[in-house]
C-alpha cells in the first residue's frame, strides 16, 4: 500500500518533470523572444528615423533633428511624469475610485486618523535619524580611508551593500535580527550577541520603538557607501598645499579636520545629507518587507502603497503622494539650485 | 607631485594612520558579517539552521547545494512549486529593455540639449531636470490607470486603453520614464563637456547632428553611457515598487526581486527559501559591482559631485 502510493508520487513527479521542461521551454523561450525583439524593433525604428531624416537640409534639417532627439523623451516624460503627476494631485481631492469630488476630505483624514499620526512620527525620525548616520559615518570613513594603506578592499566591501537590493538586505537583516525564545539556541547575531553581553533578547520586531530604529540600520547598512565613496573623492580633491601650509602653522588632527577639510568638502556632504533626506522619505521596500508596516513601524510611502492597492482608496493614495512629493520637493529644489549656482558661475 | 608631498606630510595626519587602519577594518567587518551570515545560512539545512548558529556551522561544516537546487528548479512547496527560475527570467527580460531603452532615448534627448542650439533650450534643460523631485508614487495610479482604461475627460476617451498591464511592455516603460530625467541630467554632464573644436569642425565639415551623434559623440561618451546604464541595471533589477505595482506578482512576468519579497510573508517558506533565494537574487548585482565598479563609481561622483 505504501509503496504504491510512493509509486504513484515518483510517477507525478516524473510526469511533472516533463511536463515541467517542454512547458518550461513554451513559456519561457517567448520571454527572450519579447525582449529581444523589442530591442531590436527598437534600433531599427531609430535606424530608418536616423536615415531618412538625416537627408533632409536646409532650413528643415535643424528642427527635424530636433523632434527626432528630443520629441522620444519629451512625449515618455509627459505621459509618464507631468501628466500623471497633475492627475494625482487631482485625485487627492477625490473618492476612493476618483469619480467624485470629496474636498480636503482625504487631507483632513491625514490630520485625524491616530494611525496617521504614528506614520508621521516614524517618517520624521528616519528623515532626522537616517541621514545623519549615514553621512556621519560616511564622512569619518571616507578621513580614516585616506590614512590607510590598501584602501581599496574595504572600500569596496564597504561600498558593496548599495548593489544589493532593500529586499535582499531585508532579508540578510532578517537572519540578523532573527529571535528565539529563551533556552533555544539563538541564532540571529543581535540576539547571540545580546546573550553574550548577559542581557535577555527579545523579539526585536515587535519592540516598539526599538523596530523602527533597527529597520534604520538596514537603510543606512546598504546606503553609507554612498556618502563614503563621494565623500572620500571630496577629501582627495582638497588641494595638498592648503593642508600643507596649514600644518606648518601648527594645525594637526582634529582641528585640521575642522578647520580646512571640513569645511572644504562642506558642500558634499550637504549633498550626501540630502539625498539621505530624499532616500529616507521614499523608503518603502525595507518596511514593506520587514513588518509590512505593523507593530508602530509604517512610513508615508508604504502606506501611500497600501492605501492604494490594498484598501483601494485612490483618493488617500493620492493625498499621501501628494504630502510625499511637497516634503521630497524643497530638498530638491535646494540641489538645483546650488547646481544652477555652479553653472553660472 | 603634490599628493606625495601630502603623503609625507605629518599635518595630513588627521588621525593617526593606526587608529583609522583599525577604525576601518573593525566596520568592515561589522559590515560584511551580515552578507556572510546569509551566505552560509542558504548552504545549511533547515534543521541546521535552527539548530545551529551559522558562525557555529563555519567550525563543523555540513554544507549541502539542495537549497539551491530547490529555490531554482522548485521544491514542491506551495509557496515555490516551480521555484524561482521563471521569475529569474523575467528579471533579465525585465531589466535588458529597461535598460536600454531610457540609456538611448536619454542620450539622444542629452545630446539635443547640450548641442543643438534652439530657443528655450537652457530652460527644456532645468525642467527636466527638476522633474527628479517628482517621486515614482506620484505617477504610479495614473499611470497603471492609463495602462488598463486610458485616459477619460467626463466620458470621452481623449487615449485608448494601451493593454500593456500586466505584460512586460507595462514594466519597460514605466521604467523607461521614470528613469530619464536623472539620466538626461548626468549624460548632458558628460556629452555637453565633449571638445567643442571637435565638434565644430565635424558641422564645418558638413556633418550633420545624425551623423556626429553616430560618429562622435556616441564613442566618445561610452563611459559615461556605460556607468549610468549600469546604475540604470541595478535600480531596475532591485526595483520592488514599480514591479509590485505593475506585474501583479505572477509568474508570467514577475521579477525574482518582487517574488522575494512575497515569500518574505508566506506562510511555510523556511529559512532554506528565504536564504538561498535572497543569494540567488543579490547574485547578480553583487557580480556587476565587483566587475564593474570603476564605471559604477565614476557615475556616482558624475552625479553627486560634479
Amino acid at each position: 500500500m505504501a509503496s504504491s502510493a510512493l509509486k504513484l508520487q515518483t510517477q507525478s513527479i516524473i510526469e511533472k518533470g516533463e511536463s515541467g521542461m517542454s512547458g518550461f521551454l513554451t513559456t519561457n523561450v517567448p520571454k527572450f523572444t519579447s525582449a529581444f525583439s523589442a530591442i531590436a524593433i527598437f534600433f531599427i525604428v531609430l535606424g530608418l528615423l536616423f536615415t531618412i531624416a538625416g537627408r533632409a537640409n536646409g532650413k528643415k534639417a535643424r528642427p527635424i533633428a530636433l523632434i527626432i532627439f528630443l520629441g522620444p523623451a519629451l512625449v515618455l516624460l509627459l505621459a509618464g511624469v507631468v501628466i500623471p503627476g497633475v492627475r494625482t494631485i487631482l485625485f487627492s481631492f477625490m473618492n476612493p475610485d476618483s469619480n467624485g469630488w470629496v474636498g480636503l476630505a482625504n487631507y483632513q483624514w491625514m490630520l485625524e486618523d491616530p494611525n496617521v499620526k504614528i506614520i508621521m512620527i516614524n517618517t520624521i525620525l528616519w528623515i532626522l535619524v537616517v541621514p545623519l548616520f549615514t553621512a556621519a559615518l560616511g564622512l569619518l570613513l571616507a578621513v580614516m580611508l585616506d590614512r590607510i594603506k590598501h584602501e581599496s578592499i574595504p572600500k569596496s566591501l564597504l561600498f558593496m551593500p548599495m548593489a544589493i537590493s532593500f529586499v535582499g538586505a531585508s532579508i540578510i537583516f532578517k537572519f540578523v535580527y532573527e529571535y528565539n525564545e529563551p533556552g533555544d539556541v539563538q541564532i540571529g547575531l543581535l540576539s547571540a550577541v545580546v546573550k553574550f553581553f548577559g542581557l535577555t533578547p527579545s523579539d526585536w520586531m515587535l519592540s516598539k520603538p526599538l523596530n523602527t530604529f533597527l529597520l534604520m540600520i538596514i537603510y543606512v547598512w546598504t546606503q553609507m557607501g554612498f556618502g563614503m565613496v563621494i565623500l572620500s573623492a571630496a577629501i582627495k580633491g582638497v588641494p595638498a598645499d592648503i593642508v600643507e601650509a596649514s600644518a606648518l602653522d601648527g594645525a594637526s588632527g582634529w582641528r585640521l579636520f575642522r578647520n580646512i577639510t571640513f569645511p572644504m568638502v562642506k558642500g558634499t556632504f550637504i549633498v550626501v545629507l540630502a539625498t539621505g533626506v530624499v532616500g529616507a522619505l521614499k523608503v518603502f521596500d525595507i518596511v514593506r518587507t520587514m513588518t509590512g508596516g505593523n507593530f508602530s513601524t509604517n512610513v508615508l510611502a508604504n502606506e501611500m502603497y497600501s492605501q492604494t492597492f490594498v484598501q483601494f482608496d485612490q483618493g488617500k493614495g493620492s493625498a499621501l503622494a501628494v504630502v510625499l512629493f511637497a516634503l521630497v520637493a524643497p530638498i530638491l529644489i535646494y540641489n538645483i539650485r546650488s547646481l544652477r549656482k555652479e553653472r553660472t558661475h | 607631485m603634490a599628493k606625495k608631498l601630502a603623503e609625507h606630510n605629518p599635518g595630513r595626519k588627521i588621525f593617526s594612520s593606526k587608529i583609522a587602519t583599525t577604525v576601518v577594518w573593525f566596520v568592515t567587518i561589522i559590515w560584511t558579517v551580515p552578507t556572510l551570515g546569509l551566505l552560509v545560512t542558504s548552504f545549511k539545512g533547515n534543521k541546521a539552521i535552527l539548530e545551529q548558529a551559522w558562525w557555529v556551522s563555519l567550525l563543523h561544516p555540513n554544507f549541502t547545494l539542495a537549497n539551491y537546487k530547490g529555490v531554482f528548479l522548485g521544491d514542491g512547496t506551495e509557496s515555490l512549486s516551480a521555484g524561482v527560475l521563471p521569475y529569474f527570467i523575467n528579471s533579465i527580460v525585465i531589466t535588458l529593455p529597461a535598460t536600454i531603452f531610457p540609456i538611448a532615448i536619454a542620450t539622444m534627448a542629452a545630446y539635443a540639449l547640450a548641442w543643438i542650439r534652439f530657443r528655450g533650450s537652457n530652460f527644456l534643460f532645468f525642467s527636466i531636470f527638476a522633474l527628479q523631485v517628482v517621486p515614482l508614487q506620484m505617477a504610479l495610479i495614473p499611470l497603471l490607470l492609463l495602462f488598463t482604461g486610458g485616459a477619460h475627460i467626463g466620458s470621452i476617451a481623449i487615449f485608448p486603453a494601451l493593454g500593456i498591464a500586466g505584460k512586460f511592455a507595462g514594466i519597460w516603460l514605466p521604467h523607461t520614464m521614470f528613469a530619464l530625467p536623472l539620466a538626461i541630467y548626468l549624460l548632458h554632464n558628460f556629452i555637453a563637456g565633449l571638445p567643442r573644436d571637435l565638434m565644430e569642425a565635424a558641422y564645418v565639415d558638413g556633418a550633420n547632428h545624425f551623423k556626429v551623434f553616430r560618429t562622435i559623440v556616441l564613442p566618445l561618451a561610452v563611459p559615461g553611457i556605460a556607468s549610468i546604464a549600469i546604475f540604470q541595471f541595478l535600480w531596475v533589477w532591485n526595483d520592488l515598487l514599480v514591479a509590485l505595482t505593475f506585474a501583479s506578482g505572477t509568474e508570467e512576468v514577475a521579477p525574482v526581486n518582487s517574488k522575494l519579497a512575497s515569500l518574505v510573508g508566506q506562510y511555510g517558506s523556511g529559512y532554506t527559501q528565504l536564504s538561498a533565494g535572497a543569494f540567488i537574487t543579490i547574485a547578480i548585482p553583487l557580480i556587476v559591482f565587483f566587475s564593474l565598479q570603476r564605471y559604477f563609481v565614476r557615475g556616482l561622483l558624475a552625479g553627486s559631485v560634479k
